[in-house]
């Protein structure tokens, strides 16, 4: 008993601390580098607040992925999920203002992910292609639906009139202490309190309700019954048919879950990310939310964690593209601390890496003089392959995943 | 719209885009004989095109052998950047279509870093099209004379593609390993073929073939790359193969029906009718059709299993699930 109980001790007395460690060196590292490159962006409360508008859409394609790829179903259409999303949030949200419009978003994704569910599970067909052909239906449909609604209110066949933003807050006293900080440049601390502070100032009520969908799937999928068997159907979906789980049924519930969650995110980028439907605004999103399950492993933290990364660097290209480049000396820093307390340890293979590999970045950082955005926008692309070619071997995906399963059938 | 599709202007302009389409469906046919599903034809072409074009007009040589040259660069390029999807599934155990998502991804802006002015590419004075230099006369494919058009000769070299695939696939040793390799990866293993390396060699393949999509384009039309070269030949391609059931015959049929669709679609705005109608078309007979064939393989499934439960063979049954997992 003592082994393990030392060992459950040991993990809560350590993960908390060891997790405020690493942010309050890299809060150190981020305050330096700030006042060497002078990117201010990096830790002011703008871009917070623009992270976290990058980061949702993210965030909601990623859960939608977790929660189909969990049930053993791999989600392709989360593309065409999240444009359906963002048709239909725009276009309701247009005729009766953005709760509408995320309500009917959620509705039409949760029907499309049905859809999705009844060709894969019921029918069976290829996962890959029921994907693509939603994809690929989801964006002809769209632009059809355009040239029909939009065109005649002030809109065209790519554009949709402008939609009403849902409301804003900023959290009264708190939002303006750290603003004040902010404006005192306090090494460090002032950083903070602009990182911090874009969390509390004007933030949009679709930004909070969202993020709660975050620890709602965490404690559905791992503290109840119903997770249980949803993640038993991933696992194992024959052994979890003979102890009487109903594998289609829970599959199409995790399906349109899914269908949904992509879609609320697509409504979220044409309601809050942005005020109008735009064609190809979701920009291979959700390919970025299928990265993130793989970058998060499989859990909904992963995937907060993964999208806050991609989101941050998307929300960087898109206001400072300066900071990019900055962002590159923290890496390296980071990176050589990494090395040294690797090295500390003994570790030497894990040093080797981690030195060459800062400072290969290094060396970028003092020839290149800004990133090209094409690196940066396919930035979360590269991140997934080399966390697949790296930590291959750490990533735990569900047992059957994408591997067809059919009920059994009276009589066998 | 059948009419329209049908006027010889259009025909000719069919037969073109359908050649580039035949031979993303055989790329995406090969992965599938092999039960690899390669989504990554688009950054393949991408990439093997855009090497391609910038080798190729970087040099000047006789007319043949430039041609030539141009289209070995196209497919070793495109074989290079699938052969990474093919890494990482075999040496990995990474799903290629994740991998190959990522990868069009990147290919797509490692070509549009790439062909920035100062760089390889160029842009034309009072243009904002990007380029890549114009190929030297040599590289260029003659076109023929038919109807009231011209068609690139290159149609020709993609009815060779699709006779070879053909040929490998049934008349080749390779084309053995790598049928019964996707049939069942464990028998096939057994049987002694190196699986793993029918995997890899498989996707480089189809790599390689996706590689050349849009040679046509590239040696008869507009003897440059620039930016405005179409995308989303990998939908288009898994599409066809779908369609024609991965034969030779069956793809061309198909492509032809695609690009008769494609170019019909210009005289639905004449009439009033969104065109967008045809992606929607397409989108609808590419689900029907995989459909119907998952609805016909069970039945037949069932009536074998009836003839064999009639015959009063004791019939053993392997979950499928399982002997697909270990695949």
């Amino acid at each position: 008993m003592s082994i393990l109980t030392k060992e459950k001790l040991k993990k809560t007395v350590t993960s908390p601390s060891r997790i405020a460690i690493i942010v309050a060196v890299v809060l150190i590292v981020a305050s330096i580098v700030r006042r060497i490159t002078g990117a201010d962006d990096i830790t002011s409360a703008g871009a917070t607040g623009a992270t976290l508008r990058f980061t949702i859409p993210l965030l909601m394609a990623g859960l939608g992925g977790l929660w189909a790829e969990r049930s053993g179903v791999i989600n392709i259409g989360l593309e065409g999920m999240m444009i359906a999303g963002t048709w239909l949030g725009a276009w309701f949200g247009f005729l009766h203002g953005p709760l509408v419009g995320f309500i009917c978003a959620a509705i039409g994704g949760a029907l499309i992910g049905l859809f999705h569910g009844f060709l894969v599970v019921k029918i069976g067909i290829d996962q890959a292609v029921s994907g693509l052909a939603i994809n690929l239906l989801a964006l002809g449909t769209a632009r059809y639906l355009s040239s029909i609604y939009f065109a005649p209110n002030g809109g065209d066949i790519s554009l949709s009139p402008q939609v009403k933003q849902p409301g804003v807050f900023s959290v009264p006293i708190l939002s303006s202490f750290l603003a004040d900080l902010n404006a005192k440049n306090i090494i460090v601390i002032s950083d903070a309190a602009g990182i911090l502070g874009g969390f509390v100032t004007e933030v949009s009520y679709a930004t909070v309700l969202l993020f709660l969908l975050v620890p709602i799937s965490t404690w559905l999928l791992w503290r109840t019954r119903f997770g249980l068997r949803l993640r038993f159907c991933g696992e194992n979906p024959v052994a979890a048919e003979s102890l009487g789980v109903k594998v289609f049924r829970t599959r199409y519930i995790a399906l349109a879950i899914s269908g949904m969650f992509a879609s609320l995110g697509g409504a979220y980028l044409c309601m809050v990310s942005a005020s109008v439907y735009r064609e190809g605004q979701t920009a291979g999103r959700g390919f970025i939310g299928l990265a993130t399950v793989i970058f998060g492993n499989w859990r909904p933290t992963g995937v907060l964690a993964g999208s806050f990364l991609f989101g941050f660097t998307d929300a960087l290209r898109v206001r400072q593209s300066t900071s990019v480049h900055a962002i590159l000396l923290v890496i390296v820093i980071l990176g050589l601390l990494f090395a040294m307390w690797k090295l500390f340890q003994r570790n030497y293979k894990v040093f080797g890496i981690s030195a060459l590999s800062s400072l290969i970045v290094g060396v970028i950082f003092l020839k290149v003089p800004k990133i090209p955005d094409e690196f940066v926008t396919f930035f979360p692309n590269l991140a997934t392959i080399l966390v697949l070619v790296l930590l291959a071997q750490k990533l735990r995906p569900p047992a059957m995943l994408a591997v067809p399963f059919r009920e059994r059938e009276e009589g066998h | 719209m059948i009419d329209y599709g049908f006027t010889p202007r259009n025909i000719v302009a069919e037969l073109n885009i359908a050649s580039s389409y035949y031979i993303a469906g055989v790329a995406a046919a090969i992965g599938f004989k092999m039960l690899l599903f390669n989504i990554g034809i688009d950054g393949q072409y991408r990439m093997a095109v855009f090497f391609a074009a910038v080798v190729g007009g970087a040099v000047t040589l006789p007319p043949i052998l430039h041609v030539t040259l141009i289209i070995i660069v196209g497919a070793v390029v495109g074989g290079l950047w699938g052969s990474i999807a093919g890494y990482l599934k075999v040496k990995r155990g990474i799903s290629e279509v994740i991998s190959n998502i990522m990868l069009n991804v990147i290919a797509g802006g490692l070509v549009a870093f790439l062909l920035q002015p100062g760089r390889l590419g160029e842009q034309a004075d009072g243009s904002n099209n990007l380029n890549t230099p114009i190929l030297a006369t040599s590289g260029w494919m003659p076109t023929i004379k038919f109807l009231d058009g011209e068609i690139h000769s290159f149609l020709i070299v993609s009815v060779f593609i699709g006779i070879g695939y053909w040929v490998l696939l049934n008349k080749s040793v390779f084309g053995f390993n790598l049928r019964s390799t996707g049939m069942s990866f464990r028998a096939a293993r057994a049987g002694g073929v190196n699986a793993p390396r029918m995997i890899f060699v498989t996707m480089a393949l189809s790599g390689a073939i996706a590689g050349l999509t849009g040679m046509g384009t590239l040696l008869s039309e507009t003897h440059s790359y620039s930016i405005s070269f179409p995308s989303g030949y990998a939908l288009t391609g898994l599409a066809l193969a779908l369609l024609g059931r991965n034969h030779p015959v069956g793809i061309a049929f198909a492509a032809f029906f695609w690009a008769f669709l494609d170019r019909s679609a210009g005289v639905l705005d004449l009439n009033g009718v969104p065109r967008e109608i045809i992606t929607i078309m397409q989108g609808t007979i590419v689900l029907s059709i995989v459909v119907a064939y998952e609805l016909i393989k069970r039945i037949n499934q069932k009536q074998e299993q009836r003839l064999v439960g009639n015959a009063g063979i004791e019939q053993i049954s392997v979950p499928k699930a399982e002997s697909e997992k270990n695949a």
